[in-house]
């Protein structure tokens, strides 16, 4: 999957990789642009010129696409992922205020990332685990049954650093 | 189970004998332990118990030969973890990582069962050894959810063994595409993703159409809130998934296949993927079926996290690498889909019925259910009901006999106030329709939908009028802006609905949003927008009382909406702690130590502090 082309740079190999692997079909630009994202963690603005004019797209198509979906991010991630599930489940029984309350104490916006870069605050609806309702996902470790204080507890605890991703005290 | 060679199958008499030879190997002593690793009992750590069985196989004697099974969800999470050891079937619930030397040791080595684990019926006392004891299971009838709990998904020997791909089998040695159209148009299915559309009429119509190459797509992209069924079916039994598409292929005349598979479920997207691999390396997908000449391939694509792409333009839309907007359907989407081509579009558990349906006749099918709804559903039974769990029943079986009898009731001596059914296109219905049928036609004469199965159970502390903001909310936040009357009236819709939970509702907002949503549902381009308002009138429709005290008292009668209730504190319980006082912001709490507090109502800004706060709930909502 690498290019052949000596001048690229590792950049626009990535972006080559990528092209190929879906056959250069415009029609693939979704799972492409989540491929890159997985390679970036986020969609940097230069690879995403380098993706359009690979296409030969328009890149306000591109953006389209990246700002129509959730999924997308155009900045970089905290250090830490946080996930809190704001489905009816667990609206009933307090995200609401938990999210609230997140927001409010580490200035941290819906989708959006701590000042400090801390972590990354996703709300997202249902995650199929409304037996233990409210949840909260930190790093992929679930936080069950979480209450305003548990979960502001637990995200007060996280490390600055990404190396420890376990050990946080339990919901 | 050892897995097999990997040899391409050429026929259906192949695919028979190979079966034969699976189950011949199949001992029925053989000792298994299945450990459930659905979303639900992953979330209480059960991927971390069946690391531990496999440990624990791994270091066992040599002469003992025990398996260890990671497999879909059974349906009742509520007493997650759970666990089944066979032989005899025997069902442990809540089970932790102390217990797994234990269930090793007397139960898998010794064949002793420990009771401790067993379920116990809150009702009687009585234990339950089997699944088949335990109340939850017993009014429920599996056919989407039949190998649920029992196959190792990873594995297509599993599946074939208890009977997979013999649905195919038969369709394609032995039956004519129109046989097979006209055995699923006979057994009445319908849509199970919400809209209740007739499968077998989308199939002719697409079929029917003219142009080339058609399409099939399994809409996976499951997005109400509330709702896990076919998450459950993606990473339960991919395989039925992936036959039932094959047999709609093949009736279609379809050669490619594509499953749109929800962002937040990556386990889905990697079970499929490996349910393709295998099912293609054994024949049974891409070039010529079983020999039969018949070809058909299946991609798999994941949402962008966007509700509206679950709406079926929107879909194709995203599969065509474009933002999910709906278009109008005056052409259908059998016609002219995705690039433009006939396509047939079914929801995951209109997939997985489909083998059952060739397999055991539309008769059999079709006698199940009531009139005009064939078969089974499954709904994820959530919210205020004891046994959270997903269930799968007989349509016109009663709202009553699954949330009091499968369900287990409310609990924590609360009262039953609503079921919400149909996610955010559904609506609230109250405890006097609770011996309704359910089936596709009643639940919408009673203002909500079939839906794609989420059925929440609400209890006396849910505010309608809150509930009803938060489907708003949710909706504001996808409705994906392309036309304005869902763009621009579900947005004054919250917005008045809002004013309501904050005290400032006037009167005749009611009869503004009933305006509006007349509008909604007569203007709107797509589902979303047309069915956006179902959550606000039906809670109009049945709890009005409650909106009209939110508007004329200021007062919120469930205590949700904050500054519509007052907060006391009760001298009885208050210890004299001060912890409320402390934390009070208004300093509206005073009081001696020793002796009980008292909040003064003129300072309080109701910001609920002191209830949260209160170790001896002392605090009260008055």
């Amino acid at each position: 999957m690498t290019a052949n082309a000596p001048k690229m740079t590792e950049q626009e190999e990535l972006i080559e990789g990528i092209v190929r692997r879906y056959d250069g079909e415009v029609g693939m630009l979704i799972p492409m642009m989540q491929d890159l994202q997985a390679e970036h963690g986020y969609l940097p603005a230069e690879q995403l010129r380098r993706l359009a004019k690979r296409l030969a797209v328009p890149l306000s198509r591109v953006y389209a696409v990246a700002t129509f979906y959730a999924s997308f991010r155009l900045a970089p991630k905290g250090q830490h992922e946080v996930t809190l599930c704001v489905g009816t489940v667990c609206y009933l029984k307090g995200a609401g205020q938990i999210s609230e309350a997140i927001c409010k104490e580490f200035q941290v916006e819906r989708g959006g990332t701590t000042p400090d870069g801390l972590f990354s605050l996703q709300l997202v609806n249902c995650l199929g685990a409304c037996a233990v309702a409210p949840v909260m996902i930190v790093d992929g470790e679930y936080h069950n049954e979480v209450t305003v204080e548990s979960a502001l507890g637990v995200l007060s605890g996280l490390p600055p650093e990404k190396e420890s991703t376990e050990g946080e005290a339990e919901a | 189970m050892t897995v097999l060679e990997t040899k391409r199958l050429s026929s259906a008499a192949d695919l028979a004998r190979v079966r034969a030879e699976l189950r011949g190997r199949r001992d029925p002593s053989a000792k298994c332990v299945r450990v459930c690793i659905g979303p639900g009992c992953a979330a209480k750590g059960s991927t971390k118990l069946y690391d531990l069985f496999v440990q624990a196989v791994g270091e066992a004697e040599a002469d003992v030969e025990v398996e260890a099974k990671g497999v879909g969800c059974h349906g009742l999470c509520e007493r997650g973890p759970i666990v089944i050891v066979q032989p005899g079937d025997i069902f442990y619930q809540r089970v932790e990582e102390p217990d797994v030397a234990e269930i090793f040791r007397e139960t898998v080595l010794g064949g002793r069962v420990i009771e401790r684990l067993l379920y116990e019926d809150p009702a009687t006392g009585e234990k339950a050894t089997t699944a088949d004891e335990v109340g939850f299971y017993k009014a429920q009838q599996r056919i989407a959810l039949a190998q649920n709990g029992v196959i190792d998904p990873t594995s297509i020997e599993d599946y074939i063994e208890a009977g997979g791909y013999a649905a195919l089998a038969k369709a394609l040695s032995s039956m004519t595409p129109d046989e097979v159209l006209s055995e699923v148009e006979r057994s009445g299915l319908r849509g199970r993703g919400g809209g209740g559309f007739p499968t077998g009429r989308k199939w002719r119509s697409c079929r029917d159409a003219e142009g080339s190459p058609k399409y099939v797509i399994c809409n996976g992209d499951e997005g109400d809130p509330g709702a896990f069924m076919d998450r459950a079916v993606m990473e339960g039994n991919p395989h039925v998934v992936l036959e039932g598409m094959v047999i709609g292929a093949y009736a279609i005349g379809s050669s490619q296949g594509y499953i749109y598979v929800r962002n937040e479920y990556p386990l889905s997207v990697e079970r499929l993927r490996g349910a393709i691999e295998r099912a293609r390396d054994m024949g049974l997908l891409g070039e010529d079926i079983l020999g039969s000449g018949f070809s058909f391939d299946i991609r798999i694509n994941r949402g962008g996290g966007a509700f509206v792409c679950g709406e079926s333009t929107a879909l194709m839309a995203s599969l065509e690498g474009r933002p999910g907007e709906p278009r109008a359907k005056y052409v259908h989407t059998v016609e002219s889909g995705l690039w433009e081509k006939p396509t047939d579009l079914n929801n995951v558990e209109t997939w997985a019925n489909v083998p059952a349906i060739i397999n055991r006749g539309s008769d059999w099918f079709a006698a199940i259910g009531t009139e005009r709804s064939k078969g089974t559903k499954v709904f994820c039974l959530v919210g205020k009901v004891v046994n959270t769990g997903l269930v799968e029943v007989p349509m016109g079986i009663t709202l009553r006999q699954i949330i009091e009898d499968i369900g287990g009731g409310v609990g924590d001596g609360k009262a039953f106030k609503a079921v919400q059914t149909g996610g955010p296109s559904g609506g609230c219905i109250p405890a006097k329709h609770l011996d309704a049928k359910v089936d596709f036609d009643q639940l919408t004469e009673l203002g909500s939908m079939m839906g794609s199965g989420g059925m929440i159970v609400m209890d006396e502390d849910t505010c309608m009028v809150n509930i009803a903001k938060y489907f708003l909310d949710f909706l504001q936040d996808e409705s994906c802006g392309k036309c304005t009357p869902c763009r621009e009236g579900i947005a004054q819709m919250r917005y008045i609905v809002d004013r309501i939970t904050h005290g400032e509702g006037q009167p005749g907002d009611v009869e503004r949003l009933e305006e509006l949503a007349e509008l909604l549902e007569g203007t709107s381009l797509c589902a979303l927008g047309k069915t956006a308002a179902n959550p606000v009138m039906s809670t109009i429709r049945y709890f009005r009382g409650e909106y009209d005290a939110h508007i004329l008292e200021q007062r919120c009668p469930a205590k949700v909406c904050r500054g519509l209730f007052l907060y006391e504190i009760d001298p009885e319980a208050c210890k004299g702690c001060g912890v409320c006082a402390k934390n009070c912001p208004e300093q509206a709490i005073s009081g001696e130590k020793k002796a009980a507090y008292v909040i003064d109502q003129e300072k309080c800004t109701r910001c609920g502090t002191c209830f949260d706060k209160c170790p001896f709930t002392a605090v009260l909502k008055v």
